[in-house]
């Protein structure tokens, strides 16, 4: 089995985009609806991580 | 409502569920395909086949449950529930050998999530399956 090495950034963008096509999925009516919430479930994800990570860093100083 | 009446007269007969939720948690997206979902179904099993993956590869760690305090049965019995959530690849992984022991690292604290977390996105897919089983959903 081979290792793999990922940064917490990439990790979370690899999580959040696999959860983001459950979500889709699972939850609307049509494609499109489903496309629509997956992708917005992406953009906040991304969107916590990136201010999560900064709120962090600022923290720190 | 008429909504909810013509998705009730859509709907499949409810006695069939066990079978469907069976085989959504045994292989994920199992339960879509069964149901005429295969577009859906092939999403589901590609994200958690692909999160687990992900996850093996990172060298992370199954859960085995352990009782002690509250903060521990919690963590190793329902991360091992979560594991065990994943189906036919942690039955496979336990079997076949593949499942790492714990090891210090963030890298290993990923992977040891990201196994937990594509049992618990198969909960949600099995959740799905029971509903458009039952005609809740269409």
């Amino acid at each position: 089995m081979p290792k793999m090495n990922l940064s917490h950034f990439e990790a979370a963008i690899l999580f959040a985009l696999f959860a983001s096509v459950v979500l889709g999925v699972i939850t609307k009516r049509t494609d499109a609806d489903r496309l629509r919430y997956g992708v917005r479930c992406f953009a906040y994800f991304v969107a916590a991580l990136l201010g999560l990570g900064w709120l962090m860093k600022l923290g720190h100083g | 409502m008429a909504t909810n009446v013509k998705a009730q007269e859509a709907a499949p007969p409810a006695r069939g569920w066990y079978g469907v939720v069976f085989l959504a948690w045994l292989v994920p997206g199992a339960g879509h395909f069964l149901l005429k979902r295969p577009g859906r179904g092939a999403l589901l099993l590609a994200s958690v086949a692909l999160m687990f993956l992900l996850g093996l590869m990172m060298r992370g760690t199954m859960f085995q449950p352990q009782t002690g305090d509250v903060l521990t049965t919690i963590i190793y019995c329902g991360g091992f529930v979560g594991d065990l959530a994943s189906g036919l690849f942690y039955l496979l992984t336990v079997w076949l050998g593949y499942a790492q022991p714990d090891m210090a690292g963030h890298v290993h604290d990923y992977g040891t999530k990201f196994l937990v977390a594509a049992g618990l996105l198969n909960v949600l897919a099995m959740v799905d399956a029971y509903e458009i089983a039952t005609g809740q959903k269409e």
